[in-house]
């Protein structure tokens, strides 16, 4: 099993630890519902040292990165960022990603954790061009520090200032290390992730800054439990869940990440005439006003027939009510439909919603 | 880990607590902490009887769903109505003020068949 840089932080902080795409993480330190709190309101601090990190690096990467992923990334300059997804051929999703321009020929390619092996095979059986692979997903650490205070705190310890557009990037160092530090992050809010390559005492003055300087605003630890109900609120994918080899970027109402018009990529094909022919089903926000909570796998019913099935559902800490994510066959979809939650033998309402959830 | 003496406990994480026939019931200090934040309790107000092993309930956390099951039988005398508003008081008094059911015994040999506070000291560690 794997420890992350800041694993000794986490026992430090009284962390529940689980064990996560072979890692082990912090899945809570106090509550999930106070660490979401936290970042909507304040700011949160997220070790996710465990994803991926994949480098592209020669004379044809942009031509790699363009045949592999969905997103146009000749639309991309040095210091930006792109969200993107990798197809099969059959437009099955391998996984979704960001794209980090790094230099003309040079890429960053962060996947997730669960799949890192898997994408890095795939990205080799399809690399034709001249560049190549590093799998740096073991040297780099990764932190997210998400919230309104989260700008404010992080320029209390660089010297650089921290103006950055949302999905760009700069390069700086902290204590003699170099450090991307990107305005991107999985929860809504304003927010930047720190990737660097160092050892535990870096990790440990990182976090000992990190946190002296967010004392003020009530900084906290934040785990993957409040990491997976923050992205919820706002309808972001997750791996595994809303998303797999089985769906495809346009029913997970990923359409805006597919460039179908950008050239040849893998997977064009097959999207091509998915769009065609029409989609069967659609990722469907849902909002109920009851008290019961959905779960991955529970069916949604009209009339008596199953018409979808949630992918992942949890209670919205903010709105303290049930919020769901489903594919639901598409002529149930419609925002403001009426469909029924299939929860332990009992029909629950709930209602077609428009994502986020959470308005921000 | 808070296992208070005066209890008898199931192997499914409850507790029940013994005054006169009464007896009430609740989630172990252990089983609040690995559900995590408790969002609602569901046990229908107008139960009347409980049995040995079933569930009489369903307890909801932000991540998970859990059954509560019964550690005996008993005829039900009250729910615990401050739970609909703070569900949250089953994470911070799981031993007091985040009880869940108070049953009137019909077999108290039945209690013979719970944990003791080692036993489930033991099955927790």
């Amino acid at each position: 099993m794997k420890k992350t840089k800041f694993y000794q932080m986490h026992l430090n902080s009284n962390a529940k630890i689980v064990e996560f795409a072979g890692y082990l993480m912090p899945i809570q330190y106090s509550s999930i519902i106070a660490e979401h709190k936290a970042v909507r309101n304040s700011i949160g601090v997220f070790d996710v040292s465990h994803m991926g990190e994949i480098i592209v690096k020669g004379k044809e990467a942009l031509k790699f990165v363009q045949n592999i992923t969905t997103n146009d990334a000749s639309k991309l300059s040095p210091g930006r960022v792109q969200y993107s997804a990798m197809c099969f051929d059959d437009g099955g999703i391998v996984d979704d990603l960001l794209v980090y321009k790094l230099s003309d020929d040079e890429f960053m390619l962060v996947v997730n954790a669960s799949n890192i092996q898997k994408d890095f095979d795939w990205m080799n059986k399809n690399n034709k061009y001249d560049c190549i692979l590093i799998n740096e997903s073991d040297d780099y650490s990764l932190l997210a520090v998400q919230g309104p205070n989260s700008k404010e705190t992080l320029q209390k310890i660089f010297d650089v200032g921290l103006e950055l557009e949302y999905y760009h990037f700069m390069r700086t160092e902290f204590a003699g290390v170099e450090m991307i530090i990107s305005r991107t992050g999985y929860t809504g809010e304003l927010g930047y992730e720190l990737y660097f390559k160092g050892d535990e005492n870096t990790a440990a003055d990182l976090w000992q800054k990190l946190f002296d300087a967010g004392n003020e605003f009530g900084i906290q630890p934040v785990g993957l439990g409040a990491r997976d109900t923050l992205r919820l609120e706002m309808g972001y994918c997750l791996y595994g869940n809303d998303i797999d080899a089985t769906t495809n970027p346009l029913e997970a109402g990923l359409g805006w990440i597919t460039k179908l018009n950008k050239g040849d990529f893998i997977g064009r094909d097959a999207l091509q005439k998915i769009k065609e022919n029409g989609l069967g089903k659609k990722l469907t926000a849902l909002i109920s006003n009851e008290k019961t909570f959905p779960r991955t796998g529970y069916e949604l019913i009209f009339e008596n027939k199953v018409v979808g099935k949630i992918t992942s559902g949890t209670v919205s800490p903010i709105l303290e009510k049930p919020i769901a994510l489903a594919y639901v066959e598409k002529e149930y979809s419609t925002e403001g439909a009426e469909l029924k939650l299939l929860i332990r033998g009992k029909e629950i309402p709930a209602f077609v919603t428009k994502l986020p959830f959470i308005k921000k | 880990m808070n296992i208070p003496a005066e209890l008898k406990f199931t192997k499914d994480h409850e507790w029940i607590k013994l005054e006169g026939n009464v007896g009430t019931i609740g989630i172990t200090d252990f089983a609040q902490g690995e559900l995590g934040d408790v969002v609602f309790v569901d046990v229908d107000p107008k139960l009347s009887q409980i049995t040995s092993g079933e569930s009489f309930g369903t307890i909801e956390a932000v991540k998970t769903v859990s059954e509560l099951y019964a550690p005996c039988n008993g005829k039900v005398v009250e729910v615990n109505s401050k739970l609909e508003s703070e569900p949250q008081l089953v994470n911070s008094d799981p031993y007091g003020d985040g009880w869940i059911i108070k049953i009137e015994l019909t077999d108290m040999n039945q209690l013979n068949e719970l944990l003791s506070p080692e036993a489930y000291r033991e099955q927790i560690s």
